[in-house]
């Protein structure tokens, strides 16, 4: 979801219009930057301090997570960098089973950098925080020469504390255990790539960027130790998630094509481009492998929440073909679901 | 999704594949001559669940797999030039020339961009006019009339910065090659819906008639491949050799004459060599001599120099439909798709590399 240039946050007056190597240099250009938006735009007690990091009342279990954000272009239909980078971390923190608290924010900026694109990041940044209900409490900010990277390079790394209820992980997964996906795939992949330069398509198609911390805690709070795995199909898509559970848990993977949730859009754009939606990247679902008896109660609270209004169940773990995932397609017949060997490349025919 | 999803109807599927175990009688051999049709019946498992009878053999319709390696080398050659942009379709990046891809030499700082129209690159030549763009032109028919035509608007617009690397190479006379090999065991092919929706269907007529060998033109989903099979299998088991169109509602008789034109404008039919299989007559297209100063070969005065494969690979044998990939020792082990020994191997259309993706060895326990 785009977040808009609200009125409780416009762009602070500047004197510069771009960001130079200057708002790197850590002297007053970058001062000024900060002073002048950023640490008033995500303020909260631990940034106040302008200490060199946070410090943190932790007790218990903690999960901690780092991931950086590349993408190209920066922008794009139903998002943009910033907002990606927070629900990410989010994301990562909550597939370990793990109530998301503390993010920190370090950007990577390249020289000429429209400060109207930062400061957009930077608002998309402040309110997908909120809409998370995460704090971020240290960052750091750095200026590359034009060229030298590719308008902005975020990273975020984040701490959760465990939840009380979870016990996520490979070891926990076995045969009989249902696959549920929890929203339509492909969706993010889709919407980046009509973005892309030199292939550039007319759709509505938007990303589906979303925190999925509430979801996991409700499913977690209700059924807690049946779910037995929990990943985000990013990068690589649902495919290689599955294929890395199967390998690592010497298990089977079954899936039914015709079970899997997709947009009749996005459907449309993997046939023109020749692209398998199995490989394409997601961003705001989450695939689930539960325990069988209880699949149907945790499918139907999945529907019950906003973000799981198309969740299905997609498969199941089995013993037989151990490390393969196998593909039941529509026509009744059986594939191997392989790992990819690099990105998926559009066909000439 | 409309217009698609019909021709995927599992209920429709079954029902010509009862037709078909109830018409044959016999074993025969059938070759799909497309790439696209190969990924099709091994990606929906459709190659498991015919009739025993029924052989499926692979042709070699992929246009990444069977352009030459000496050809890769002068693309990277020229990508590999600090004035030159060069352009291709996706999947030609990855496949490795006699010592790197595309994607590696774009990794050591080559300006390689991919394009998914001729027209794009006919773009950045306008755009860069200090630059030589260069469209790596590859394909069958399908794609050679759009690869044409950006010849014809880059020399209404003057655009001296434009040419391309042409690797274009035919349907007919390969068929040629694989029928009048001693070795050949095929009863019937599936031709390329997509070629014929730009040849239409006149140049299987002579093959027909004179190697006796039904052809259907035959489209991609799976109602379409069982369909034609089928309509393959009633020739066969009736003693019939004809040319059908299986196809229909794409692909008329003449073809496309727009599309013909264009491509008679700007080719001329030439000799050509193809990975694995070698040099077949008249079987490729190169840029003729009124276009010629937008031919790359001559304006960066190239020489194609011959790349001798890996002596392991049998993708020869495959490609005439004398092998499959599984009779192969190196598939899997030695051979795979990030690193193929041979031309099935290297595009994701090869035969190989779609036995590799979707049907590699399903372990049953």
């Amino acid at each position: 979801m785009t977040s808009p240039l609200t009125l409780d946050c416009p762009m602070p007056k500047l004197d510069f219009d771009v960001i130079t190597m200057g708002h790197g240099s850590g002297g007053l250009l970058t001062q000024r930057l900060l002073q002048s938006g950023v640490f008033d735009l995500l303020k909260n007690e631990h940034l106040d301090q302008q200490h060199d990091g946070a410090l943190l009342d932790l007790s218990g279990k903690v999960a901690f997570s780092t991931d950086s954000y590349v993408i190209s272009p920066i922008f794009f239909p139903g998002g943009n960098i910033g907002e990606l980078a927070v629900n990410g971390s989010v994301n990562d923190l909550s597939m370990c089973g793990a109530i998301p608290r503390y993010l920190s924010l370090a950007f990577i900026l390249e020289e000429g950098l429209h400060m109207e694109e930062f400061w957009e990041v930077l608002v998309s940044i402040r309110n997908a925080s909120l809409r998370a209900g995460i704090t971020i409490v240290t960052g750091d900010t750095k200026v590359v020469e034009k060229g030298k990277g590719d308008k902005m390079f975020i990273n975020t790394s984040g701490v959760g504390m465990l939840h009380p209820r979870a016990a996520i992980s490979w070891q926990a997964v076995k045969p009989g255990d249902k696959i549920l996906v929890s929203g339509n795939i492909a969706t993010h992949g889709i919407a980046i790539m009509s973005r892309r330069k030199g292939l550039e398509f007319e759709t509505t198609i938007e990303s589906d960027t979303a925190p999925l911390n509430h979801l996991v805690k409700t499913l977690l709070d209700v059924v807690g130790e049946d779910v037995h795995f929990l990943r985000d199909p990013t990068r690589g898509g649902v495919a290689t998630v599955m294929n890395e559970l199967a390998s690592i848990a010497k298990l089977g993977i079954e899936l039914k094509q015709t079970e899997f949730p997709i947009d009749e859009q996005v459907m449309g754009a993997c046939e023109m481009l020749g692209l398998d939606p199995l490989y394409v990247a997601n961003e705001g679902i989450l695939l689930a492998v539960v325990a069988d008896h209880a699949a149907d109660g945790i499918l139907a609270a999945m529907r019950n929440d906003p973000l799981g209004r198309s969740a299905r169940i997609i498969g199941e773990v089995g013993s037989s073909h151990p490390g393969q995932v196998v593909l039941q397609s529509a026509i009744g017949g059986r594939r191997v679901v392989n790992y990819l060997t690099g990105d998926q490349l559009p066909r000439i025919c | 999704m409309k217009f698609l999803s019909e021709y995927r109807d599992g209920a429709l599927v079954l029902e010509y594949m009862d037709q078909l175990r109830k018409t044959v009688t016999r074993p025969w051999t059938i070759m799909e001559i497309c790439g696209g049709q190969t990924h099709s019946l091994v990606k929906n498992g459709i190659l498991d669940m015919l009739p025993k009878e029924i052989t499926m053999v692979h042709g070699p319709g992929c246009p990444v797999c069977v352009t030459p390696l000496g050809i890769i080398d002068e693309a990277i050659l020229l990508a590999m030039r600090p004035d030159v942009i060069l352009c291709s379709f996706g999947d030609m990046l990855r496949v490795p020339g006699s010592r790197r891809s595309l994607l590696e030499a774009k990794a050591e700082g080559a300006d390689v961009r991919i394009v998914y129209s001729p027209l794009e690159a006919v773009k950045l030549a306008r755009e860069n006019p200090d630059k030589e763009v260069v469209f790596f032109a590859v394909g069958f028919e399908t794609t050679a009339p759009a690869n044409a035509l950006s010849l014809v608007q880059a020399d209404r617009e003057g655009l001296a910065n434009y040419s391309i690397l042409a690797s274009h190479v035919l349907v007919p006379p390969a068929m040629e090659a694989i029928l009048s090999d001693p070795e050949s065991r095929i009863d019937a092919f599936l031709a390329a819906g997509h070629v014929c929706t730009i040849m239409g269907m006149n140049e299987y007529d002579p093959i027909v008639e004179k190697y006796k060998v039904p052809v259907v033109v035959t489209g991609f989903e799976p109602v379409d491949l069982l369909q034609g099979i089928l309509m393959a299998v009633r020739q066969l088991e009736a003693g019939e050799y004809k040319l059908e169109n299986q196809y229909a509602r794409v692909v008329t008789r003449a073809g496309n004459s727009i599309a013909q034109a264009v491509m008679k404008d700007v080719f001329d039919v030439s000799d050509r060599a193809w990975r694995g299989i070698g040099t077949i007559p008249q079987s490729g297209l190169e840029v003729n001599q009124r276009y010629a100063a937008y031919n790359a070969r001559t304006k960066f005065n190239l020489a194609e120099t011959e790349v001798k494969e890996n002596p392991d690979c049998i993708s020869g044998a495959i490609m005439k439909g004398m092998k499959k990939p599984f009779d192969c020792p190196m598939f899997g082990t030695v051979c795979k798709p990030e690193h193929p020994l041979g031309a099935p191997m290297v595009s994701s259309e090869g035969a190989c590399a779609a036995y590799y993706h979707y049907a590699n060895t399903l372990q049953e326990t």
